[in-house]
């Protein structure tokens, strides 16, 4: 077992007199221990007023994003052991959004921006009594997009996006190449305008940090850039 | 103020929103979440949703319902059961049509996999009828459904936290919710609603559930003073990862994984010759506890171990990456290279809100109707998982009986037109007094100490196998926690975004939910499915070919039976 200085965000706009700030909690812990671990044991052992999402605890509904020592992560899957000094962890809100409360953020504006891709399967043309056929080769190409789980890690890392708040951002354009480059889907001429200006695919400048930030590890960049390509080439 | 809208249904699971799809075509329709919609737990299936869609190999309509018949242990609804498999192959087919992104044959078809208990000409061996997306079929299925939603211009209202249901005269009114967003109670009235808010696999130490499955819509129902079904059958998946409880879908095995004991011998050939690590989830859940009660876990440990290597980096790369990726990232091990730690983990509810074919809830569990209340998916027993549920047939039924339930309360809709019921005030004030007093009250016990106390006693008296002596000793502990609840006090006194208050409203649930489960545990002298009764090893047809209904009144557990529908499969001896 190992002795953790946990260093957790805390801001309460309710009580507009508790000015944000940092509290520090010692927490025991195995080497093995997620950060999730450490902020129950915060909450259930210490401080019941310490406020943050959580869910599946195995990676895959992405409540507990946050921010652990400088990058965006799911707490869930933060294992202590893969931190150069295990035994000092920063904890902050996810960066750019505006805080409900500690570790709680705002995600309207996410998934404002999720809304205005038309995020679904749009397809005019009577389905066959059956399934539409799709080869396992057309599936693979949407394949990796479909992992995203809409965590928020990649678009609150994205340096385009905390200096333009208007840009789709990197989750909102997987999105929408999940859909456009759906061999099923037909409703590419509805989605181009919000891609093609300023605040769409031509914000992202490629800089990577939401493919770092990724916890399914997707390599969302080269899937903006796909779109773009697809842009370029009129290929809609 | 009051909110307002024709139907308003409570979780956005797979059963929610399948349902949410369905009457958002005609009505306003609105869903409460405590969650964000893509955050529930439908999300974290892997495996695969049934349908005998004969993709790959020759398959019908009339296997699927015979194996679910007799992995049910004889205990499931045969007109439900009939409704289930039949209506799988257009629910199957609706959802690639709204684009859940399936994994394809080489001719372009949805694929499909093998399961437990799903087998070829009734029991011959098992069958490809799991259609898949990977290991990611929940997932897929709840984006996909959340998404469809949106472009209907579903309301969601998101990070609500439903905390009682008003029903007077046998008519459903509305409910009242605690906004977690901006910390305030609301009233909400509708002429429907509809419960699809899941199980309850956090009364258990190692479950395979998320911190949200705190079975808070059956606690309601409770409250409100309806019915519960069948709530002593708890599914225990046979392969939890070891101390997490986290989920290896079955999809592993059905690819081909080995359960192996100490020895390296794959143990279930001593339990179920024929399907080996294929039979269905009861059985192979007992004989992983068989053998490791017996001394044959590894290095003597609680646990077996789940064997892929032998299926090779491509396969498991293909079918069953987001496994691999978790084991690495939160377990540490390579399952290229290494067996998975596994211990049985409680997983999932077959009991439930009685409801009909339809989805209408059962004030009796029997006949009588609660006008405009609706119930599908895992919080609800129709009842088509019976004593043991299949692999696969938890998507299906959230999405089938989703489907229905939203296609029979749109029909309500159109007949009883739209005009809200009374809002009963008298109602309204005590739902309020309840949270006000949550918020308030001073006393010397945490939620977090009286939920671990649940949990263990939970694990290891209501686990795999019972006993009556068990069962006394955790009735014993759960009223004893259910008085010490009493003297919870909340340290946060804040109201926005208090998961302090929620956790303590969630346990409140869980803890009325035990006394139920393990009360009906104890009635039930036999052993029939998931319920494993040492000193009643047998099942009794004579005595319980029969549905438990629970009631909770002035404080008492009260019990009622109903009589299993049976229409093609007589019960037999079950052999796998």
């Amino acid at each position: 077992m190992i002795q953790v200085k946990v260093k957790v965000f805390r801001s309460n706009p309710e009580q507009p007199q508790n000015k944000p700030h940092f509290d520090e909690f010692m927490v025991e812990a195995d080497p093995k221990d997620k950060v999730l671990d450490l902020l129950h044991r915060i909450k259930w052992e210490k401080d019941g007023t310490l406020a943050f999402r959580r869910s599946c605890a195995h990676g895959i509904c992405g409540s507990c994003a946050m921010k652990i020592n400088g990058a965006n992560m799911l707490a869930c899957e933060a294992n202590l052991k893969n931190f150069k000094d295990p035994t000092r962890i920063t904890i902050e809100p996810l960066q750019s959004l505006p805080i409900i409360k500690d570790l709680v953020v705002d995600q309207t504006d996410f998934f404002k921006k999720y809304d205005i891709v038309k995020p679904y399967l749009i397809n005019r043309t009577p389905p066959p009594t059956r399934e539409r056929l799709q080869s396992p080769q057309q599936r693979q190409v949407i394949d990796e997009a479909t992992w995203c789980i809409l965590c928020a890690s990649c678009t609150t890392s994205c340096p385009s996006n905390w200096k333009n708040p208007n840009f789709l951002g990197p989750a909102a354009l997987l999105k929408s190449y999940r859909y456009n480059f759906d061999s099923r889907d037909e409703g590419i001429a509805e989605r181009i305008n919000v891609l093609d200006t300023n605040n769409g695919v031509w914000r992202c400048h490629t800089i990577f940090n939401c493919v770092e930030a990724c916890p399914k590890d997707i390599n969302i960049t080269w899937h903006i850039s796909q779109l773009k390509k697809k842009l370029v080439s009129r290929e809609y | 103020m009051v909110i307002k809208h024709d139907v308003i249904i409570v979780g956005a699971g797979l059963a929610g929103l399948r349902a949410a799809l369905e009457a958002s075509r005609y009505y306003d329709v609105a869903v409460l979440s405590k969650l964000f919609p893509t955050r529930s737990h439908s999300g974290a299936a892997q495996g695969g949703i049934a349908a005998s869609i004969g993709n790959v190999e020759e398959d019908h309509i009339d296997w699927h319902f015979f194996d679910t018949v007799k992995g049910s242990d004889y205990l499931g609804d045969q007109d439900a059961i009939e409704y289930l498999v039949t209506d799988a192959h257009p629910a199957i087919y609706e959802l690639e049509h709204l684009g859940v992104p399936f994994s394809r044959t080489a001719d372009g078809k949805i694929n499909q996999r093998m399961f437990g208990g799903h087998t070829k000409n009734y029991g011959e061996g098992p069958v490809l009828r799991a259609c898949f997306a990977a290991d990611r079929t929940g997932h897929m299925i709840l984006h996909t459904l959340y998404e469809q939603c949106v472009k209907n211009n579903v309301r969601f209202y998101s990070e609500f936290f439903v905390t009682d249901l008003m029903v007077k005269d046998n008519i459903v009114r509305g409910l009242v919710a605690y906004n977690m967003i901006n910390g305030q109670m609301v009233t909400m009235q509708s002429k429907v609603v509809m419960f699809g808010t899941g199980g309850y696999g956090r009364a258990f130490k190692i479950t395979s559930n998320a911190h949200a499955n705190t079975g808070d819509g059956l606690g309601i129902v409770l409250r409100a003073g309806l019915a519960l079904e069948d709530l002593e059958f708890v599914q225990f998946h046979p392969t939890g990862v070891y101390r997490y409880g986290i989920l290896v879908s079955e999809g592993a095995r059905g690819e081909g994984a080995y359960l192996l004991n100490n020895t390296g011998e794959r143990f279930m050939k001593n339990y179920a010759p024929k399907l080996m690590e294929l039979a269905p989830r009861d059985m192979t859940s007992r004989s992983i506890q068989t053998e490791i009660d017996e001394g044959r876990g590894i290095n003597g440990e609680s646990y077996v171990h789940l064997d892929l290597r032998h299926l090779g980096e491509e396969k498991i790369a293909e079918r069953l990456p987001e496994i691999r990726s978790f084991c690495q990232k939160i377990v540490g091990i390579d399952v290229v290279k290494e067996p998975i730690p596994i211990q049985p983990t409680a997983h999932y509810s077959m009991g439930g809100i009685p409801v009909t074919v339809d989805g209408e809830v059962l004030a009796d569990g029997k006949s009588q109707k609660v006008e405009g209340f609706y119930a599908a998916g895992e919080c609800s027993c129709v009842s088509v998982h019976g004593a043991n549920r299949l692999g696969t047939n938890s998507l299906l039924e959230a999405v089938v009986f989703g489907r229905r339930a939203g296609k029979s309360l749109t029909k309500y809709l159109s007949t009883a037109g739209t005009e809200l019921p009374d809002l009963p005030t008298e109602m309204v004030e005590p739902a309020l007094q309840r949270v006000e007093k949550f918020m308030t009250k001073t006393g010397k016990e945490k939620t977090g100490i009286l939920r671990k106390e649940l949990q263990e006693i939970m694990m290891s008296k209501v686990g795999v196998f019972r006993d009556e002596k068990g069962l006394k000793e955790a009735l014993e502990k759960v009223k004893e926690l259910e008085k010490r609840f009493e003297d919870v006090q909340i340290d946060d006194k804040s109201w926005k975004f208090n998961t302090d208050l929620t956790e303590a409203m969630e346990l409140d649930n869980l803890l009325h939910l035990a006394e139920i489960i393990v009360s009906g545990a104890l009635n039930r002298q036999e052993s029939r499915g998931a319920q494993s009764r040492k000193d009643f090893p047998k099942r009794d047809d004579e005595n319980w070919l029969k549905h438990t209904i629970a009631f909770k009144k002035d404080g008492k557990v009260l019990f009622d039976y109903k009589p299993v529908v049976i229409t093609k499969f007589q019960p037999k001896e079950r052999k796998y």
